[in-house]
């Protein structure tokens, strides 16, 4: 089998990826799941779309918006990548068999999954009643499952946090959102129309350090941790509880990326891409939660069309210049995407970046050659919440050393 | 006395209100939020609702304009009571202006007749 443009995963990112790639080349949709729209499926709140359509829509409206484009695309649901080689050939695995499909390019668009108990190391029995945010989601949402009536939540991301008032909704409990760090991890907007709605307590600097129950989970003990994060015996109580859900981060879903041996980001997880989403193999692209963790879906939208539009570029002969140029992320900025300036012939580059600390009256600034060349001013600045800083191509097409930083208006 | 996070914008500005003083809002958009949140405070629904012959056992659905936050409960339970049929499309009407509001439930996509 062959096509132009190969895209993984029917979620928010290959969605908009696909539209813009069949503009200019045959493309074709590989998704594991029965159906379109990845996880906007089971996120039946409102929130999505503000910045695209101007409105507040919930999950699945957002994700129809994009399946009604679909025509002419050539969608294979039900359908998992194994493997992909560097010169684009995959190996897939559906119903009907494992077969090998070859592309022209490649979008990388597999989103991104959750941390589990696994990776936070929680002392305790094993019992039932333990699920992920998004796990949980699914089970409410999608398949109808109530899956108890006294719920404790650990982490305060988005995910936990809507978690916590679809609960409410349901008829349960929701006993106390605990979060480790002395800062909510979510959106002010979802904590104050998740919780201060429904007088959910949330607990900031708590974890959970014992989970007890043999069979069904029958509390947890939380405990007030130190500056380092490390739990304070004296302040140690039981909260009686029959389900947790855990909320505690995701990370972007790199299996396939790994092997066939792109360059990853420390810090983001995701693989490095320049300002078109190319990776560090040429013609394989990504977009999305693949590259880094997203607040919202449209900042995915658009860097999927991006992709999409580079990644059928490419499919299509275009050659361009490589001058693998470093974006730095100087005072107050934690990462940078994109992590690279090839030099692409692109009318506009939007620059995403997380600061590692709060900061109010502050200034985001683009250094070209170590001079400022972009300036743009932000009431506030907060590690949850992705900034942007869009700058005119040809600001950044020669430039030899490019940074982005914070700093705090004098 | 009560305590506000201002949503209008990332700021979340802390407001606190006693009596007729409003304090701690940056900007008069804080102000217009609390007033409005203290008078009639209003909310968009999301829930599912039970559907047959579909992909799924469980449809999505919205309210199609914000309904009064102390109707929330109320509305849920009415709606735990409603069970639809495949084919539905996107903004199907569901369930026409619940509890007296003008408003009425949406399906939030669509799905076909398995």
């Amino acid at each position: 089998m062959k096509t132009d443009v190969a895209i993984i995963g029917g979620g928010p990112a290959g969605l908009a990826a696909a539209i813009e790639a069949k503009k200019h080349a045959k493309v074709t949709l590989i998704e594991r799941n029965e159906e379109l729209g990845g996880i906007l499926q089971q996120c039946i709140h409102h929130g999505f779309g503000n910045f695209i359509f101007g409105e507040a829509l919930t999950g699945p409206e957002y994700a129809e918006h994009f399946i009604e484009q679909m025509e002419g695309i050539d969608v294979m649901l039900n359908t998992t990548v194994l493997e992909i080689d560097k010169n684009k050939r995959m190996l897939l695995s559906s119903p009907d068999g494992v077969f090998e499909m070859e592309a022209k390019a490649i979008i990388l668009a597999m989103g991104c999954r959750e941390r589990t108990r696994t990776q936070i190391f929680i002392p305790g029995t094993r019992p039932a009643g333990i699920y992920t945010a998004g796990t949980a989601q699914r089970l409410i949402n999608i398949e109808g499952v109530m899956l108890g009536k006294h719920v404790v939540i650990l982490g305060s991301g988005d995910v936990g946090l809507i978690m916590a008032r679809r609960f409410t909704l349901e008829g349960a409990k929701v006993e106390g959102v605990y979060e480790i760090m002395p800062k909510p991890g979510g959106l002010t907007r979802n904590i104050v129309q998740c919780l201060y709605d429904f007088d959910i307590p949330l607990h900031l600097s708590h974890t959970i350090v014992e989970i007890v129950g043999k069979r069904r989970v029958e509390g947890v003990f939380v405990a007030k941790v130190d500056e380092n994060f490390k739990p304070i015996e004296e302040t140690k109580r039981f909260v009686p509880c029959d389900t947790l859900i855990l909320a505690v981060g995701l990370i972007p879903e790199n299996e396939l990326t790994k092997k066939i041996g792109i360059e990853l980001d420390d810090i983001t997880a995701g693989p490095v891409v320049d300002e078109g989403m190319e990776t560090s193999i040429e013609g394989i692209f990504a977009c999305g939660n693949v590259v880094h963790v997203h607040d919202l879906v449209d900042d995915v939208s658009f860097s999927a069309i991006i992709a999409g539009r580079e990644a059928a570029k490419y499919a299509n002969g275009r050659k361009i210049k490589r001058r693998k140029i470093k974006v730095k992320a100087g005072e107050n900025v934690r990462y940078v995407v994109p992590q690279i300036i090839n030099g692409r012939d692109m009318e506009e580059i939007t620059f995403y970046f997380r600061v590692k600390k709060e900061m109010e009256n502050v200034v985001t600034r683009l250094l070209v050659d170590g001079e400022v060349r972009k300036e743009k001013r932000e009431l506030i600045v907060k590690p949850p919440e992705m900034v942007r800083l869009k700058v005119k191509g040809d600001l950044v097409m020669n430039a030899n050393s490019i940074s982005i930083e914070v700093k705090k208006v004098a | 006395m009560r305590k506000f996070i201002c949503i209008q914008c990332p700021l979340g500005c802390e407001i606190i209100v006693e009596g007729e003083r409003i304090e701690g809002n940056k900007c008069p958009r804080g102000k217009e939020y609390v007033m409005q949140e203290m008078k009639n405070p209003k909310r968009v629904l999301t829930t599912t609702v039970f559907i047959e012959n579909a992909i799924h056992p469980m449809l999505p659905v919205r309210s199609n304009g914000e309904v009064p936050k102390e109707l929330l409960k109320e509305c849920m339970k009415i709606l735990a009571g409603v069970k639809v049929k495949a084919p539905v499309k996107k903004g199907d009407v569901i369930y026409k202006n619940i509890l007296n509001t003008g408003i009425d439930i949406i399906a939030s996509r669509s799905m076909e007749r398995k």
